[in-house]
């Protein structure tokens, strides 16, 4: 893929960006490359990310229409994910002192979620 | 994963390349014979199972990889796959880039076909006899020049266009707004670009000389040679107008070309029994020296005896085929080509414009009445329906915001499957105002003649680019 149709490529690419919308989106996504890489990948990646953003999670988010039914994955996933890993005693129960059985009930966050229960403080 | 290409239209080049204008993003690709084939494969019903197709290749590291970039460029899609969220409105109040200014609804001509006088004229009352004041006073254009210049934000340019009526009927308000803008553009460090629409009736020296050293942008409404123009562009007692308006015009584009002012337009409004496109374009350009040309199909309710009719686009469609033609002869030497329609197309592919609302009503541009009322555009001043405020007490931005919001291109579900839909949007509302009663309906008795057209841009786009790819850098946006 070349972004530039002025400049030929050997062997000639594959695909060319004609006009300008093309060229732009052909530089974002070249750009984009290599940003995201997997830790399992060979050879693996030499910085590794740290804390909660070790696992796939969006965070506290609300989608284009400031609900969160367009988010990418349960909201509740976030839920369990900030008790156990993070501090983020606003959102969630503690699991240091308040509440460290409430996802007790849940093994699998990805099956189970919904028999995490509300807790009241 | 079953995966598709998106929304597209495939197109080849005169040497066999294969393009794609991708619909959902109005990006256009290249490709080689083997990406042109993944595509190919990826577009069929219902699309492929990933897997499956890779399992099938006999390269499958190259075809995976061809297909990544077809995923991540957005050509091939996951089945069924939610389209982006698109924003509903730019941030608004948008700021204004034009505004045009009736400065009267008078005419000295009587076109038979005028939608601002004939049968489908918007105007509540007696069409020429006026339903506002007839003219606007300079008072008036110099508030509508106060209300642009506090209404364009952040803009160092806009665009004060002055419409009719006859446009020329009411030259002390052109020249009080002219001078007026100049004096307090400069004051705001603004710059400001006149255009003007005219029947060419009224092009005296005096206003020549003006429109000449303002460097105005101008377009003048003729249908062709004698016989196109006095068919229906007649004075009020049927006299053909062609004799008056021929050596005015001559002397308008001498007069501009000495003084190496913008190009100057013609407008041809295309009805039933016209002569081929390509001799008006000739006749235009060659005998009268139009630095371009411009056709219109004219707006017609249902039923209009000079309504073009499904014959006639066909006709207009191979038509514009020939003089496409020349477009990409001249294009390939490096010229500039005076074949309006084209050209703005050409310069909306090559810009990959994907556009939310057909055009800029109600969104940069307003118009404004001989009594200072806004409307949606030119064609819907003094339309009460669609009114949106007035010069002097600004924007009513509820209603131009409720319009905006019923006239994006999501609303129109008619529109869900059409490739030409980033550059179309539904059309004119103009049109869909007079052929449907509603200015934010799709326009879906022009539909084939758009596909028509388009597919002729794109095919014209894809030669010029295997021969002369330098040709569109002058259509570059920064």
């Amino acid at each position: 893929m070349t972004s530039d149709p002025n400049v030929p490529a050997r062997p000639a690419p594959r695909i060319v960006a004609c006009n300008q919308k093309a060229r732009q989106l052909a530089a974002l996504v070249l750009a984009q490359r290599g940003q995201a890489r997997a830790l399992t990948q060979d050879p693996p990646p030499t910085q590794y990310p740290y804390g909660c953003t070790t696992i796939f999670a969006p965070g506290w988010e609300v989608d284009s229409g400031n609900g969160t039914h367009g988010l990418c994955q349960p909201i509740e996933r976030d839920l369990y994910d900030c008790y156990h890993t993070c501090y983020w005693p606003a959102q969630v129960p503690d699991g240091v002192t308040n509440a460290p059985k409430w996802t007790m009930s849940c093994g699998a966050p990805m099956q189970d979620w919904k028999s995490i229960d509300l807790v009241f403080p | 994963m079953q995966l598709q290409t998106v929304l597209h239209r495939r197109f080849q080049g005169e040497r066999g390349t294969q393009f794609v204008y991708v619909a959902t993003s109005a990006a256009i690709l290249g490709f080689d014979a083997p990406t042109a084939a993944v595509v190919a494969d990826f577009a069929q019903d219902g699309g492929r199972d990933d897997e499956a197709w890779l399992a099938d290749q006999p390269e499958r590291d190259k075809a995976a990889s061809t297909l990544n970039d077809l995923i991540d460029l957005g050509v091939v899609r996951p089945v069924g796959e939610a389209a982006a969220p698109r924003a509903q409105l730019p941030p608004m109040p948008f700021p204004l880039a034009t505004l045009v200014l009736n400065v009267t609804n008078k005419c000295n001509l009587s076109c038979t076909y005028c939608y601002e006088y004939g049968e489908d004229r918007l105007t509540a009352g007696d069409g020429s006899k006026g339903t506002g004041k007839p003219k606007m006073d300079d008072d008036t254009a110099r508030q509508s020049i106060d209300f642009l210049l506090r209404s364009c934000g952040d803009r160092p340019q806009v665009s004060i266009t002055f419409f009719g009526g006859e446009t020329l009927l009411n030259f002390p308000a052109i020249k009080a707004a002219t001078e007026y803008a100049e004096e307090q553009a400069k004051a705001k460090k603004k710059r400001v670009h006149y255009s003007l629409t005219t029947n060419a009736t009224l092009l005296t020296d005096e206003v020549v000389d003006f429109l000449t050293r303002h460097r105005f942008g101008i377009t003048i409404s003729i249908d062709g040679a004698q016989q196109d123009q006095d068919r229906h562009r007649t004075f009020q007692k049927g006299v053909g107008s062609f004799d008056v308006i021929a050596p005015r015009i001559r002397h308008l584009l001498a007069t501009n070309k000495e003084r190496k002012g913008r190009s100057i337009g013609a407008r041809v409004t295309l009805t039933a029994g016209a002569s081929p496109a390509p001799a008006t374009y000739r006749f235009l350009t060659q005998e009268l020296g139009f630095d371009e040309v411009g056709f219109a199909p004219v707006t017609a309710g249902l039923g209009r005896e000079y309504a073009l009719g499904e014959k006639g686009y066909e006709k207009l469609l191979r038509e514009f085929g020939e003089l496409a033609e020349d477009y990409v002869a001249a294009a390939l030497r490096n010229e500039t080509h005076g074949f309006a329609n084209l050209g703005d197309l050409l310069r909306e592919l090559h810009q990959g414009v994907n556009k939310a609302h057909p055009c800029g009503a109600g969104l940069g541009l307003l118009g404004v009445s001989t009594e200072g009322e806004l409307g949606l555009c030119h064609r819907f001043v003094e339309s009460k329906s669609h009114a949106v405020g007035n010069v002097t007490q600004g924007i009513d931005e509820s209603v131009r915001t409720a319009f905006l919001t019923q006239a994006h291109i999501d609303q129109k579900t008619d529109c869900t499957q059409c490739f030409a839909r980033p550059l179309c949007a539904g059309g004119c509302y103009h049109e869909a105002h007079v052929r449907y009663g509603d200015a934010t309906v799709a326009n879906l008795h022009y539909c084939e003649w758009i596909r028509g057209f388009v597919d002729l841009g794109l095919r014209t786009y894809g030669r010029i680019l295997e021969a002369n790819p330098k040709f569109f850098a002058r259509f570059e946006q920064s």
